[in-house]
């Protein structure tokens, strides 16, 4: 596998604030990569500075065989890069818009408009309509047609999915997939924990650190504690009595249950579940379960 | 079960559009209710009408036991509201947030100042008081801005996307603070499209093009339409 | 080139599309030249005087019927004694008051006597000084028409002749000035807030990441602006010639080619600006404070350079505002040629290679 992205030790400060500490991390070609991470993480830093927009303190970093440095006027004519807020011009209409991307990049519609087609023909009933009055999902699509228009080695798409409803992020998804089949390298960040499972691979990223990278599954497979699933009617008095329990390495609300983790290496999960009750808390049931991504996020960034 | 917020056929039209479509809903005292739909859908205006800044076209809801169509101000003071895009001001410090904020619903200086100091112990901001609100790590900034919105004690508080984004960690530490108020009797109203979000409530309602089109706990849901999760139900019905 | 085309013309969807820059863009000349031309003025009409008449006689008679029949004076009260005076001044009625002594027929044949009096409102300094002058100007007139029978009185007449403006309409005055600020104005400001939004927005972001050279972004910003800013100056000349008669002494090509020039290092000021502010508010702030206060007060527009303080008047040297006013003026009123203003002219191409190279130099490949 020839590797696209190649990061090593790169840093980034801003001021007082280390935005990113001696980040190393590998994308090969053709994957569909996903940087995982809350806000604040540092995902916008790294992206810029792989888009060759940000100049790192330290480290060094290729795109598509370019120094992000030293060949940035051929890097940027190989990638597309898609800001984290949707850069449309929002007085511009669809049409305008894709041109006039099409345009500075030498290019246009008609040229790589397969590249494009799956994505555009969603948008083109809409061409005469101004970016600004579109709706969410819309604009990330015009958005993901006028960084492809170039047909773009590699493609960086920052929180693409941000502030967009479920059913278009489901879309967005689905059009991801079917780009990387035509040959392109896409390196995305979310903050969406649930995404994850939709990547070749991932890397944690947390307060400018990577945390582990890894294939989703392989992240869960590996992941070294028991995850006892708890659900009771009186979710917020169990937490507080598990909050205290002498056992409790983590307790953490997972939506309708509670995810409890043990800091004994064996433990007796009847046991945890008779404190509950012990404690008065009727209707408790509890099964251990393989973690979920989140568990494993959570765990590592609280070291 | 006492009721606090109760819509009858609450409807809003803009001309020929038809925005919110005859609601009905209830919601009781006590209870974490989410409020969802896809952009668009209708949910901000819906909401806007029951915070008591926009007036139904038909129909009407009641919150905290006032009509929202004619007793807009009485609702207002009787809720609290925090989104995540503006909660706080970032340029004052803990405590002059908290005296502005409580000052707009007439708290005295005295009930501010227990108020105060109350906030700050709970949520252990004893080293950040000298400071401006914008230089909290964003975890005790969503606490302090939910803290704030409770500061009239409210019978009801609308959050608008309180956690999206965030850190699974600092999400989680805020739901206990939203468990804690609604066992105190607080009733939470939140709208959101983050489905994470969604997990965490009571009961949700999901809104289609102006109607509510499911409505009930995220379990029942999950069950109704034979679904891993809520993203599942959201697509189903957004379809 | 296909870039750079493509590039103006969204500049111009931008333009047409946003009414309020429309209207700063066409409105604001129009307005400006309008307000200048008729309301804020140099001239007196009609000031309200009063008259103390102590003299009473044929020649005191005649020379207030001729104030009377001036469009410049109103006589609005006659006065009886000296105390009333200043109570007339008090009330802010009357802007002068006219005093003919008891013997001014005989005085009137005697050189080097105080003849009349005139005291003026000095509250507006100028006002008063061009009231007097009006009034010294009709009494003069009034001497050398009725006294013409009479051998000419011994006093050396002293006669003023106004060149360039003969009758010191003050719009001639106000036309270069308005053109220079809304020159300024329109190529400064307008820039600078045209590539800060594309940083605010975001857009920006997209630019830098495309293989487009910085020239080729900063010239498809400048262009459209370039064009505008010429409809603009054509609007106002033609506003001052057909609304306020205003001759061109001088030829239309220079006068072309100067304000381009002036354009172009205004344009330069602006990216200069947009370079150095990340939000449209900053830019729109030091374009106000930085480049249009000085170019109203410093550039001899209002204010005249040779009455200010020394180091006033070292600092309007680097505004470019002042260069190009004394180039139209040339050219507008003086009606002279290349030779008199090439000086001027230089300074303003080396400002706006200094600029241009600057803002160029600033102007990032990264974001900060």
């Amino acid at each position: 596998m020839q590797v696209s992205l190649q990061i090593s030790d790169i840093s980034k400060s801003f001021k007082d604030l280390k935005a990113l500490k001696h980040i190393s991390l590998e994308v090969r070609e053709n994957e569909l990569f996903g940087l995982i991470g809350p806000d604040g993480a540092g995902k916008t830093t790294l992206f810029r500075i792989l888009a060759s927009l940000l100049l790192p303190d330290e480290g060094q970093a290729n795109v598509a065989g370019f120094d992000v440095i030293k060949d940035y006027k051929q890097l940027r004519k190989n990638i597309g890069y898609m800001p984290g807020k949707f850069s449309l011009y929002q007085d511009l209409t669809v049409e305008e818009n894709l041109n006039f991307f099409a345009t500075i990049f030498n290019s246009s519609i008609e040229e790589n408009y397969d590249l494009i087609k799956d994505i555009y023909v969603q948008i083109e009933p809409f061409k005469k309509r101004k970016a600004g009055d579109l709706s969410g999902g819309m604009k990330q699509k015009l958005a993901l047609s006028c960084a492809l228009i170039h047909k773009p080695k590699v493609l960086f798409l920052d929180e693409p999915t941000t502030g967009v409803d479920p059913v278009s992020r489901n879309e967005f998804w689905g059009m991801l997939k079917k780009l990387q089949k035509k040959g392109i390298t896409i390196f995305v960040s979310t903050p969406y924990m649930d995404e994850a499972a939709l990547c070749d691979r991932i890397a944690f990223i947390n307060q400018g650190e990577i945390l582990q990278v890894d294939t989703p599954s392989a992240i869960v497979k590996n992941f070294a504690k028991q995850v006892l699933n708890i659900q009771t009617p009186s979710i917020y008095k169990a937490l507080r009595v598990l909050g205290s329990y002498q056992h409790t390495h983590s307790i953490y609300p997972f939506g309708e249950s509670l995810h409890y983790m043990d800091s004994r290496k064996d433990f007796d999960w009847n046991e945890v579940l008779n404190h509950l009750k012990n404690e008065e808390i009727k209707d408790v049931e509890g099964e251990l379960i393989s973690p979920e991504i989140e568990d494993v996020f959570m765990e590592l960034s609280r070291n | 079960m006492e009721t606090t917020i109760k819509a009858t056929n609450l409807t809003k039209s803009f001309g020929d559009f038809t925005a919110v479509d005859k609601l009905n809903f209830e919601v009781e005292k006590g209870e974490i209710f989410g409020f969802l739909g896809a952009n668009g859908a209708g949910k901000t205006t819906a909401m806007k009408m029951l915070i008591g800044i926009s007036k139904p076209t038909a129909g009407d809801a009641m919150v905290a036991n006032y009509k929202v169509s004619t007793q807009a101000d009485l609702v207002k003071k009787n809720i609290g509201y925090m989104s995540q895009k503006f909660a706080l001001y970032d340029d004052l410090n803990i405590k002059e947030n908290i005296q502005f904020f409580g000052g707009i619903y007439g708290l005295n200086a005295k009930t501010l100042q227990q108020k105060y100091q109350q906030v700050v112990e709970n949520l252990g901001l004893e080293n950040y008081v000298k400071q401006l609100v914008k230089n909290l790590p964003l975890g005790l900034k969503q606490k302090l801005a939910f803290s704030v919105a409770l500061l009239h004690q409210p019978k009801v508080v609308f959050l608008d996307e309180p956690t999206g984004g965030v850190d699974p960690i600092t999400r989680r530490q805020f739901w206990e603070l939203i468990y804690e108020a609604a066992d105190r009797g607080t009733t939470i109203f939140v709208t959101t499209h983050y489905m994470d979000e969604a997990e965490y409530c009571d009961r949700i309602s999901m809104m289609v093009d102006g109607k509510i089109k499911a409505l009930d706990t995220p379990k029942a849901l999950k069950k109704e339409f034979g679904a891993e999760t809520l993203n599942e139900v959201f697509l189903n019905l957004a379809r | 080139m296909k870039k750079f085309i493509g590039f103006v013309k969204k500049e111009f969807y931008h333009i047409f599309r946003d009414k309020r820059s429309l209207f700063i863009l066409f409105g604001m000349p129009v307005a400006q030249i309008l307000l200048f031309g008729f309301a804020i003025s140099n001239e007196i009409n009609n000031v309200d005087i009063a008259i103390l008449d102590k003299a009473d006689d044929k020649n005191s008679k005649e020379i207030i019927v001729n104030l009377k029949a001036s469009k410049y004076f109103n006589v609005l009260d006659y006065l009886q004694s000296e105390k009333e005076i200043e109570t007339a001044f008090q009330k802010g009625k009357v802007k002068a008051v006219v005093t003919f002594d008891q013997d001014f027929a005989r005085n009137l044949q005697r050189p080097k006597t105080s003849k009349l009096q005139i005291i003026t409102d000095a509250t507006n300094p100028n006002v008063a000084n061009t009231i007097t002058n009006y009034i010294n100007s009709i009494v003069v007139k009034y001497q050398m028409v009725n006294l013409q029978q009479d051998p000419p009185p011994q006093l050396v007449q002293s006669e003023s002749r106004m060149f360039f403006n003969p009758a010191l309409e003050s719009v001639y005055m106000f036309v270069p000035g308005v053109m220079t600020v809304i020159l300024m104005l329109v190529s400064a400001m307008m820039t600078s807030i045209s590539i800060t939004r594309e940083k605010e927005v975001g857009t920006m972001e997209i630019l830098l990441v495309s293989p487009l050279k910085p020239s080729t972004v900063i010239a498809g910003k400048v262009v459209p602006y370039i064009f505008l800013s010429l409809i603009n100056a054509i609007v106002i000349v033609l506003l001052s010639v057909f609304v306020f008669q205003m001759p061109i002494m001088g030829s239309l090509f220079w006068l072309s080619i100067e304000s381009l020039l002036f354009i172009v290092t205004s344009l330069s000021l602006g990216i200069l600006i947009s370079t150095l502010s990340s939000t449209q508010q900053t830019a729109m702030m030091i374009s106000l404070m930085g480049l249009m206060l000085p170019t109203i007060l410093l550039s001899g527009f209002i204010f005249p350079i040779e009455s200010m303080p020394y180091p006033l008047q070292l600092i309007s040297h680097i505004i470019p505002a002042k260069w190009f006013i004394i180039i139209i003026k040339s050219i507008m009123l003086k009606g002279v040629g290349f030779s008199f203003f090439w000086k001027e002219t230089l300074i303003l191409v080396v400002m706006t290679i200094f600029l241009l190279g600057l803002s160029i130099k600033k102007y990032k490949i990264r974001l900060a």
